[in-house]
């Protein structure tokens, strides 16, 4: 053991020491605060507030329009005991683990296509971007006539090729996936332009070392891109896990509440409107939403945790 | 300095964005449109004074109406209706000019779940449409503004709105709405495809076998086309059916469900036979598709049952206007029946200009707003002179089948959570229209489900 205080520790100066800070340096931290103040002051007013106001309603038993009392934990029982629940559960899962996955691979393939000079690559990148920009309005309605059983192009298309036409929406089995299909299709522009920025981070140098020892086009990608890109990657991989978590637009757009295939389609968001909204129950609508809060937290740290296995920071 | 304004700046900045609601409204699904809502057995009204005095510069005022500039927000769900609703806000801004009324219409689908946010959030639209099913919710607590020493101390008469209409929007001798409209059910028909088929029109005489056997003659399943849109909504389809087959879908005192009585079961099989044993309906599942009100507008089903309401919709589609005609619903194996209905408009209670709304809700519920109804061929109105105006607006159609079907009209049956109830019909119902499981035993668990409900009002609300 040396000497420890030999040399002068670095100076971090907490706010109780104020009085031995410069005036300069208070004044500094005063105009820094006071520059975050407007955003705390939002983020606190509209995230955090109805963030701990949803928790203490999930803990409140609802009548008509909103007379409610103290009822404990009686919305988390009904939530164990709910079989709605339970597939709408699934449904999310199912979602999520199809639609994230697909997306992230389907965006990095274009990103690096993408990734060139061709001739009109903006062109291309708009057009795959432009489904992030549309109204989920007009994305349900299109898409619901593009899967119309009897009148929409899809079967239509099939039928010119003799395939018998399917019930896209109409069919518990097939319903759920025809929503995934355009939850991708949407999803790949947004991914993608944050894929490219990850693409033109990586050093061209890289590659011309490659080139040099013979790598071909394969082995670049998945040698050179796919480790560099990680960090991207895990970025994106977040981000859409979450919002697949969350799916509500599709649902409600594509299905409806009083579809009959309701049931095979219900994601937890849409069971949280269903119950918060259509019934009026905000105490059970806001326990549903607490518990797939505390889920996606769960699943987050555990991303976050392995991050280190997989994640290649340069 | 400089760092002041800049933080001043951002600041407003950043508050004007985190204030700004995120994220684009989404507006609804396909249009419904369909006025869904119940009333007693209809009669027709009985005559009566009118009140065209009560308008301003009768004598006393025990409710003044300001001078200065006003604006009210009126909110209804039938964009057809609207036309008509602007024009008798129009006339009413001659006599007022100083009120503006502001029409909000919000879509068939959401129009509940939003009225019931906005009451929870204490920011109801001044005057509303309300309908049977949602009626005795909001009036028994406290969202409506009671009318009954108004109309007392105005000496405002009544005698013209329908007996049976006026006692819906009572509650314990106090009135909270006046009656818009009043609706029935018919059966319409495509007469194109019946003159293909070389069939004879519907008409008076048919019964439910008739119906039937014309729908299976119309099907043609390589075309596209159905002979009958068995759907699943109540107020348009099988609540009439179980009526025409002598059951019933709640009693007359509210106590008991009638679902799962076997002449009801008679009713609600009519539907479920059309789709899976004469197999000339869409399924529940093209319906669900495809709206079947679309679908008859497109020549894909032949005939269907639908409200008097609808009448100014295939008026103004330009594929049904020349080719679609109306008559009575079929009779059952009890006879005839259809579902008599009218909407009442009614005020907030916590309304911030009661006097005003007070006035535009006089001023609707009067002779010139029930003619401008009528004449525009908008809804069959609940004033018996109005009436013939609706009926001759629109020569094509046959509707004084509409007004001849108040006679055998049974009053829409509904409770205070008439929303939820109707939810569990759907979502049972649905199971069995597709095949799922047996009339008999949806029909059984629908029972069990709206008696729940109908036990919770009548112990919450007696």
């Amino acid at each position: 053991m040396g000497p420890l205080f030999k040399q002068q520790p670095k100076v971090t100066a907490p706010l109780r020491s104020v009085q031995r800070l410069s005036t300069k340096k208070k004044q500094d931290y005063f105009w820094a605060y006071l520059f975050i103040f407007p955003t705390l002051l939002g983020t606190v007013l509209f995230n955090l507030g109805p963030v701990l106001y949803t928790v203490y309603l999930s803990f409140t038993e609802w009548g008509a329009f909103g007379n409610s009392t103290w009822g404990g934990l009686v919305n988390y029982k009904k939530i164990l005991n709910d079989p709605v629940f339970v597939s709408s559960l699934k449904n999310t899962l199912i979602f999520t683990v199809l639609s994230v996955p697909l997306s992230i691979a389907l965006s990095t393939v274009v990103a690096q296509l993408l990734n060139q000079q061709i001739r009109g690559v903006s062109v291309y990148r708009t057009l795959f971007f432009l489904p992030v920009v549309t109204m989920p309005a007009a994305i349900g309605i299109v898409w619901r006539w593009l899967y119309n059983a009897d009148f929409g192009i899809i079967n239509y298309l099939l039928n010119l090729f003799h395939i018998k036409p399917v019930g896209w929406l109409i069919d518990g089995n097939i319903a759920l996936y025809s929503i995934i299909v355009v939850a991708i299709w949407g999803a790949i522009g947004y991914n993608m332009v944050i894929i490219l920025a990850g693409l033109q981070n990586i050093s061209p140098q890289f590659y011309e070392a490659a080139s040099i020892d013979g790598a071909g086009m394969f082995t670049k990608f998945f040698q050179i891109t796919v480790p560099l890109l990680t960090p991207t990657l895990f970025f994106v991989t977040i981000i859409s896990m979450i919002n697949a978590l969350q799916t509500f637009e599709l649902i409600f757009m594509m299905i409806g509440p009083d579809s009959l295939v309701i049931r095979d389609t219900q994601t937890l968001v849409f069971m949280f409107y269903k119950e918060a909204f259509i019934n009026n129950d905000k105490g059970y609508g806001s326990a549903i939403s607490l518990v797939l809060f505390l889920m996606i937290l769960i699943l987050t740290i555990i991303q976050f945790k392995w991050q280190k296995k997989w994640v290649h920071y340069s | 300095m400089k760092k002041l304004a800049l933080f001043l700046m951002i600041f407003a900045l950043v508050f004007v964005t985190a204030c700004s609601s995120g994220g684009g409204t989404e507006s609804g699904s396909n249009s419904g449109g369909g006025q869904e809502s119940g009333a007693n057995a209809g009669g027709t009204n009985t005559g009566g004074t009118d009140n065209s005095n009560e308008a301003k510069g009768a004598g006393n005022q025990p409710y003044p109406v300001t001078d200065k500039e006003v604006t009210l927000s009126y909110q209804f769900w039938d964009v057809n209706q609207q036309p008509a609703m602007q024009k008798i806000v129009d006339e009413f801004n001659k006599i007022y000019p100083n009120i503006k009324i502001q029409l909000e219409v919000i879509p068939w689908d959401q129009y509940w779940v939003n009225l019931e946010a906005a009451a929870t959030g204490g920011t109801l639209p001044d005057i509303f449409w309300i309908n049977a099913t949602n009626f005795r919710l909001y009036a028994l607590n406290n969202q409506l503004l009671p009318l009954k020493e108004r109309i007392e101390k105005e000496n405002y008469s009544t005698a013209n709105f329908p007996e049976p209409l006026l006692d819906l929007y009572t509650i314990d001798g106090e009135q909270y709405g006046f009656p818009k409209d009043v609706d029935t059910i018919g059966l319409w028909y495509n007469k194109e495809l019946f003159d293909q088929a070389g069939l004879e029109y519907p008409n008076e005489n048919w019964t439910w076998d008739d119906l039937i056997e014309n729908a299976k003659a119309l099907t043609n399943p390589e075309k596209k086309v159905w002979g009958f849109a068995a759907h699943i909504s109540q107020q348009t389809n099988w609540y009439n059916t179980v009526y025409q087959a002598g059951g019933y879908v709640l009693n007359e005192d509210r106590t008991k469900a009638g679902h799962a009585d076997p002449k009801s079961i008679e009713g609600l099989k009519l539907f479920t036979d059309m789709i899976h044993v004469h197999k000339a309906s869409p399924t529940i599942g093209q319906m669900t598709d495809t709206e079947p009100r679309v679908m008859f507008e497109s020549g894909n089903v032949a005939m269907i049952f639908d409200g008097s309401w609808n009448q100014i919709r295939f008026r103004d589609n330009e594929y049904t206007a020349d080719r679609v005609d109306v008559t009575y619903l079929p009779q059952g194996p009890a006879g005839r029946a259809t579902i008599v209905h009218g909407l009442a408009n009614v005020i907030a209670k916590n309304t911030k200009h009661p006097n005003e709304a007070w006035a535009f809700l006089k001023f609707l519920g009067s002779e010139r707003a029930a003619e401008i109804q009528g004449e525009t061929g908008t809804v069959l109105p609940s004033y018996d002179s109005a009436m013939e105006l609706w009926v001759k607006s629109n020569p094509k159609f046959n509707l004084q089948i509409f007004v001849d079907s108040l006679e055998w009209g049974v009053g829409y049956p509904t409770t205070v959570q008439g929303r939820k109830a109707q939810q569990i019909e759907t979502d049972i119902f649905t199971k069995a229209w597709a095949g799922e499981i047996s009339i008999e035993e949806a029909a059984q668990q629908v029972a069990e489900g709206v008696q729940a409900i109908l036990d919770e009002d009548n112990a919450k609300y007696k």
